[in-house]
């Protein structure tokens, strides 16, 4: 991670500023801990990020497996929401949770945005 | 054999911390009997956390129910316990090999071998992980411990008329078990058994993750790569679809042939039900 601390939440601002998205979050990809958040009311922080930097991990082995390479954006669909992830070279995930009509290439595009910045 | 059961299921029914468990688990295994093996296993692991054959003994049965991730923790416990293990490194070479990582299943036989060095099924499966005896290093057999699964079921009929049936197109259970479908990465090699492997627990995964989050069943989930891109779908609750394309495929188009496989593969998994 090379970003300063303060530059997390420019990041995640980026992020949430999107219509539909409900929270932003980075991850350590490695052990699940939550690095930074800015989530709605309701949403379990930690839970969320353990589920997801395990998800994480075994799509990454997979893709690698199937040799399409390593993961650069990744959207978990489902009836009422999405969650939506970008991972670092740096081994940081960012991840956003969104409401069902988001605009997912807009999020995609400011996940990859603070991927930058996070490093 | 089937004397031989009964007697240590009596004996292990009068002293249930008795270590017939292990030989009783094994028989089990070797007649197919995984479920009964499971259960004995695990019984017998809750009363000897410590003891490295147990951990081993689970990891085989585990192995052999394709659930290789759960195998793997076993077998890693067990080393963690007894780090000279000779079933525990066979095992861990096992998985390598068949996710390709040839290099740690060589380095796992190599350990397993200083520790064993009569043991015949180390020393010819290290010789085919070295490329010797005519074996190419990414071909070679599995290694002896464990016994061969039950085969893909009709495999090719899952996806047939479908597009990448053989080579993009994959079936599993909730396990990790291939059902149908295979897979290629872009050299043209056949990876479906690593994928497999790696894929076994994703779909409960995305369904805890979003009970989490409160948005009701997930529908799927789109991947980008580098090379290509992944569509996973969940065509029944307990099986999992995947597709896999290059990256000129759009994403978009890439959900719809993933719906169409999903349609089919649910119509298979009814047929077969």
């Amino acid at each position: 991670m090379t970003a300063p601390a303060a530059a997390y939440g420019k990041a995640l601002d980026l992020i949430t500023r999107v219509r539909g998205v409900r929270g932003a979050m980075l991850v350590s990809a490695e052990d699940g801990i939550v690095v930074a958040e800015q989530l709605m009311e309701g949403i379990k922080g930690p839970a969320l990020s353990a589920l997801a930097a395990s998800l994480a991990t075994r799509l990454r082995r997979a893709m690698e497996a199937a040799g399409v390479g390593a993961s650069v954006f990744w959207h978990l669909q489902a009836e009422q929401g999405a969650l939506l992830v970008v991972p670092t070279p740096g081994g940081t995930l960012v991840v956003a949770v969104a409401e069902p009509d988001v605009n997912v290439g807009l999020v995609r595009l400011e996940l990859l945005r603070a991927a930058e910045v996070v490093g | 054999m089937p004397d031989e059961i009964k007697t240590l299921s009596s004996q292990l029914a009068q002293d249930p911390d008795s270590l017939v468990f292990l030989r009783l688990g094994e028989l089990l295994r070797h007649k197919g009997q995984l479920d009964t093996a499971h259960r004995v296993a695990l019984t017998g692991l809750e009363r000897h956390p410590h003891l490295p054959d147990a951990h081993d003994l689970y990891a085989r049965i585990l192995a052999d129910k394709h659930d290789y991730e759960r195998a793997f923790d076993e077998w890693d416990m067990a080393l963690r316990i007894a780090p000279d293990h000779v079933g525990a490194l066979k095992g861990l070479a096992f998985l390598y090999f068949k996710v390709g990582d040839v290099q740690q299943a060589a380095a796992h036989l190599e350990a397993a071998q200083r520790v064993a060095p009569d043991d015949p099924g180390v020393a010819q499966a290290l010789a085919m992980a070295r490329g010797e005896g005519g074996a190419e290093a990414g071909t070679v057999a599995e290694p002896q411990p464990i016994a061969p699964a039950a085969q893909p079921m009709e495999e090719a009929r899952v996806f047939a008329g479908l597009e990448g049936a053989q080579e993009g197109l994959l079936l599993l259970d909730a396990s990790g078990r291939v059902l149908g479908g295979a897979l290629k990465d872009p050299a043209g090699r056949d990876v479906t058994d690593a994928v497999a492997a790696y894929l076994a627990g994703v779909s409960q995964e995305a369904a805890r993750t979003v009970k989490l989050l409160g948005l009701g069943k997930w529908t799927g989930l789109a991947a980008e790569g580098k090379l290509g891109h992944v569509h996973l779908a969940p065509p029944s609750s307990d099986a999992l679809l995947l597709v896999v394309r290059d990256r000129a495929v759009p994403m978009g188009r890439l959900a719809i042939i993933a719906q169409r496989a999903a349609l089919a593969a649910r119509r298979w998994l009814e047929a077969h039900a």
